[in-house]
């Protein structure tokens, strides 16, 4: 490991341990579901059996009745719209509770409310629903055929959005001496933090506002969301998240169950839970992953990538969600497939299919995980059509360091950064040459080995042009934060952004200490609550260091000019000879304490010189960066795996990540990030899935049909960093929080096809379960002795 | 999702727990170890009125050595066989199995008898104590009885235990010294239930072979034929039979399914003749 040896203090790039994990590792965390508040009420949702159905009645529970809502109960309350001003858009109206129809099995129908969560299920077992069942539309290449029937019947097919990028590619087509077609599948994924959603509501009489303690990503987004579907304005919303067990993209979007319980707190004035169970969150929430690919790649003789002709399908489910609507998918998906190679020639069409499944939700990586297994398999297709070494195939292929910054054939602007590079440490790191060797070998198991590549980069903290283009309802601007000293010479720093569990409490105090020189301990951090913090648009597309870590060290920055001038004039010297270094304030030979400066401003202000700052020792300010396109993360990762034939089962021998995230903040946490990213995709490469039945049900309902990896399925991960700053972000400091997802299912099936190709069998569906990879073997011998 | 409401007591022996159950009214449940029946609750897949509480049952707790068997008390936990504290009568063969089974959280409340009980196909012990020809012992309203494992167990879920009984004790014949076994089991990841489960005993001094095929939809599978092939003929005619007597005692199962449960044979047959 590198990075953070040698550095002093705990500024930026020290490995500092998080100031969080102690609440945490001692069980003293407060989560929605650890709150506790007089009169406080439980709300179970009673959702639909059934993917497709006109929603003819609902009958409440004799005696019951005023204690189960429906939707027309739930006066003034606006359906969840989100818009979005890309051409040919379909908008959807997601209702709070079933509104006349059922579009996917888990649809919330009724919210039952009770003093406990059993009766208040007991409460929902007894409303009785009077359905007709309509055909369910599961499978979204089927949903994008004429006839098929509707989710949204006033549309008149099922495409929320068709995309196409037109390139010319007819003459390379004509010529290429290579040509590769594949078909690739994902699967659906339901993604997992620790804590599922959930909210507390309740109206403080006091302010006249709603209280909503609800565990969420982005809670300044959700304030402006609830409002608009409340009809209440902001100023009487305030959005509070207590500590929030991990989001992954699942909680940054408006839920209709965040809806519900805040009307009934408007409403009755008196609080109301809803804490989402496992299954719940199973079935009806945080789906995502689903996508289809048809590729055909052109590579000259060499292997060199000439053109790519890609159609990419993706199962959106049946509603947009809000802010970050149904479309976003595919059009990261379109605009990311050609990943780091350098070609001139792309055509892509997309689709974002509606289905009756649950409104798919951003999941760590957005797309970006699904266009890379896409392409990485598509390279060493390439490779093997060629007959060459996949890794160099992919090294030649690549952009390459003295290219950079580079502007790739989607128009995506590439900062900074030496990819090649990570690929040739990432095959020393994995000893390439020594898998090849033992490959000749052979395994006194019978078990087949192969090594596999995967590169990636990942565009981290896209900002207002690229959200703008897509015209939906959030796009950021510039990030806030204030950053006060306080009168004993500590520090606060609050930042709209929210700590799901990233670290951030501990890293954008860091920034603050690397500007000021105090130590992170003399450092608090508050962040999220709308009623204590700067406005932010929360915590997603790896934009936490880049962007609130740039508004940090900006304020910080400010704060340090102010406490110069003041202390200026307690030295008697010039501004510009006041130094902050080693957590003391210096001028020459004569130094102060922090404290001194606080002192003076907060308790004896005579001290002050009559020119002092009005606005004092708190200092609010913002960041965007130059260019706000993105700053571009990279890594390569790669994986050497063992195969069974006979079970076919996946063991993953050895795994290295190789990552650039530009300037690190703390070392320790970007390794923390690139791993946890990692087990995710090893999920989604080996494990993850959650199918339908043609009739549009759910068939992993509990985590025990649902897989997700354990410690016994995960490899010992090896890491290396690269540090190109960013020319563009403060201090250089670029994205890291989802790059670890997305490379392990190329890397993983690379290596898996890899070991394979003796066998003569390719894999291009994910995860590769042994089923699916039995299946194809079977297959392969079945096919193998009838032509013997 | 949250439990119906439901009474609990918590019996004094087993006499009180066979009334309580009878005073139900079908309505009694035993608890146990709990780590099926927990889930099943929060999930309300049972809906019980009265759970009646016998894991801290004495008479449930301990081991008897007979001369020909074991006699073990239905309330022993996995964790209790994997670390040995009490005897094993198959020669390592219980106490392999049983740090196999789900999580070592699982293995330290779950019990023998709830297993058995419960009687989902793809648990362990069903399929080792079949392979095993264990005896179940019950008491009930009208005294005691037993019967072998292999007959008790009807179904997916289903055995021949009454309404009102109780099952007190797992009975397991002591392999002879010179008796191997083999046991493979094939699931997605740790702690996973069962695909595929292989289970072969040989015990020459006994005259025993049994061979076993678990995890399939219903009671496990005994595969006389493969056993007779087996103890005649030796491993490598028992390693050429496995497919076939697969496909002719499986057939629902779809190609990928035999294939499963033939390669849990073989390698439980290859460990038993492994050198």
């Amino acid at each position: 490991m590198s990075g953070g040896e040698g550095v002093s203090g705990s500024g930026i790039g020290a490995r500092v341990r998080r100031k969080e994990d102690r609440r945490h590792l001692h069980g003293r965390g407060r989560f929605v579901a650890d709150m506790s508040m007089p009169g406080l009420r439980e709300v179970a949702f009673l959702r639909a059996p059934v993917a497709h159905a006109k929603l003819r009645g609902v009958r409440k529970p004799e005696g019951a009745e005023g204690s189960v809502f429906l939707i027309e109960d739930l006066k003034g309350l606006a359906p969840i719209v989100a818009k979005s001003s890309l051409k040919g858009y379909k908008l959807s109206e997601f209702p709070a509770l079933a509104h006349g129809k059922i579009r996917y099995v888990g649809e919330a129908i009724a919210a039952c409310v009770a003093p406990t969560r059993a009766q208040a299920e007991d409460l929902a077992e007894r409303v009785e629903l009077d359905l007709e069942e309509l055909p369910a539309i599961v499978d979204s290449l089927a949903a994008r055929k004429p006839g098929s029937p509707l989710v949204h019947e006033e549309w008149g097919d099922n495409l929320f959005l068709e995309t196409f990028v037109d390139g010319d590619i007819e003459k390379i087509a004509a010529e290429a001496a290579v040509k590769v077609e594949r078909e690739y599948r994902t699967a659906r994924q339901c993604m997992h933090p620790m804590e599922g959603k959930g909210l507390l509501a309740w109206w403080d009489d006091r302010t006249d506002q709603l209280v909503v303690h609800t565990s969420t990503q982005v809670p300044h987004v959700i304030r402006t969301g609830l409002s608009e579907c409340l009809g209440l304005e902001q100023r009487r919303v305030r959005v509070a998240p207590p500590d929030v067990g991990g989001g992954f993209g699942y909680k940054c979007v408006l839920q209709p169950e965040e809806l519900v319980v805040a009307w009934l707190a408007m409403t009755y004035r008196r609080p109301f839970r809803w804490v989402e169970d496992r299954r719940e969150h199973l079935t009806a929430g945080a789906n995502s992953r689903e996508h289809h690919y048809k590729v055909t790649a052109y590579a000259d003789a060499r292997g060199r990538l000439l053109a790519l002709d890609a159609e990419v399908t993706v199962d959106v489910g049946a509603y947009s969600v809000w802010p970050f609507t149904a479309c976003l998918e595919a059009a990261q998906a379109g605009g990311n497939l050609p990943g780091p190679y350098a070609f001139d020639h792309y055509r892509c069409k997309t689709y974002s299919v509606a289905t009756n499944k649950p409104p798919f939700t951003p999941y760590r990586g957005v797309a970006r995980p699904g266009v890379c297994f896409a392409i990485e398999l598509t390279i060493d297709a390439i490779a093997r059509a060629v007959g060459r070494e996949p890794a160099e195939v992919r090294e030649e292929n690549l952009v390459q360091g003295a290219a950079m910054p580079f502007t790739n054939v989607t128009g995506k602007h590439y900062d900074s950064g030496d990819y090649p590079e990570s690929l040739r440490r990432a095959k020393r790191l994995i000893d390439l040459e020594g898998v090849r060797a033992r490959q000749r070998q052979g395994e006194a198991d019978g078990r087949l080995v192969g090594v596999g590549f995967s590169t990636f980069t990942e565009q981290s903290a896209h900002g207002t042009k690229v959200f703008a283009a897509w015209g939906i309802p959030m796009v950021p601007g510039f990030e806030q934060a204030t950053v006060r000293l306080t009168p004993e010479g500590g520090v606060e720093v609050r930042a709209g952004i929210h700590t799901i569990g990233q670290g951030l409490e501990t890293t954008l105090a860091q920034v603050a200490s690397h500007q000021l020189s105090i130590p992170v301990e003399k450092i608090g951090v508050v962040l999220g609550d709308t009623a204590e913090t700067p406005y932010s648009t929360g915590a997603y597309a790896s934009r936490g260091m880049v962007m609130a870590g740039g508004a940090v060290s900006r304020a910080a920055e400010g704060l340090a000019g102010r406490i110069k001038a003041i202390a200026a004039h307690l030295l008697q010297c010039e501004p510009a000879a006041v130094e902050l270094r080693d957590g003391r304030i210096h001028a020459g030979n004569a130094s102060l304490d922090f404290a001194d400066v606080g002192r003076a401003w907060y308790l004896r202000p005579e001290q002050l010189p009559d020119d002092v700052h009005s606005g004092g020792l708190e200092v609010t300010d913002g960041f965007k960066p130059k260019v706000d396109t993105g700053a571009f993360t990279y890594a390569t990762h790669a994986a050497v795996v063992a195969v069974d034939p006979e079970t076919g089962k996946v063991e993953i021998l050895d795994y290295v990540i190789v990552e650039d995230c530009g300037t690190m903040v703390n070392p320790m946490i970007v390794e923390g990030q690139a791993f946890g990213g990692t087990a995710q995709g090893i999920g989604t490469a080996l494990f993850e899935e959650t199918p339908y039945d043609a009739g549009g049900q759910p068939l992993a309902s509990t985590l025990a049909d649902y897989l997700l990896p354990g410690p016994t399925e995960l490899p010992n991960m090896r890491i290396e960093h690269m540090e190109t700053p960013s020319p563009y972000t403060a201090h250089g400091i670029k994205g890291v929080g989802e790059g670890g997802a997305i490379a392990p299912p190329g890397a993983i099936v690379n290596a898996i096809n890899d070991a394979l190709q003796p066998l003569g069998v390719e894999m291009g569906e994910i995860p590769v379960s042994p089923r699916r990879l039995l299946g194809k073997l079977l297959a392969a011998r079945a096919g193998g002795e009838a032509a013997a | 999702m949250k439990a119906v409401a439901f009474d609990y007591q918590r019996a004094e022996d087993v006499g009180q727990a066979i009334r309580l159950l009878g005073e139900a009214e079908g309505e009694g449940r035993l608890l146990a170890g709990g780590q099926s029946l927990g889930p099943m609750l929060n999930l309300r897949l049972v809906r019980p009125g009265l759970l009646i509480d016998i894991r801290r049952l004495e008479a449930l707790r301990g081991v008897e050595e007979g001369a020909e068997s074991l006699r073990y008390g239905a309330a022993v936990t996995h964790a209790e066989l994997e670390d040995g504290r009490v005897p094993d009568a198959a020669g390592g063969l219980l106490r392999h199995v049983a740090g196999g089974i789900a999580y070592r959280a699982v293995r330290n409340r779950g019990t023998l008898g709830g297993s058995l009980a419960h009687a989902d196909p793809a648990a362990d012990w069903l399929s080792t104590l079949v392979a095993l020809d264990a005896r179940l012992h019950l008491q009930g309203p009208q005294g005691a009885r037993s019967l072998p494992l292999a007959e008790a167990v009807l179904g997916a879920f289903a055995t021949a235990i009454e309404e009102r009984e109780v099952l007190t004790a797992v009975e397991v014949p002591k392999l002879g010294a010179a008796a191997r076994w083999g046991f493979h089991k094939i699931n997605r990841k740790t702690g996973e239930f069962a695909d595929a489960i292989g289970v072969v005993v040989v015990d020459p001094e006994r005259g025993v072979c049994r061979v076993v095929a678990g995890a399939v939809e219903g009671p496990p599978v005994l595969l006389g034929g493969l056993a007779e092939t087996l103890a005649a003929e030796g491993a490598e005619a028992g390693l050429a039979a496995v497919e076939p007597a697969v496909a002719a005692a499986l057939p629902q199962l779809d190609a990928v399914e035999r294939h499963l449960h033939a390669v849990a044979l073989r390698r439980a047959i290859a460990q038993v003749y492994a050198p």
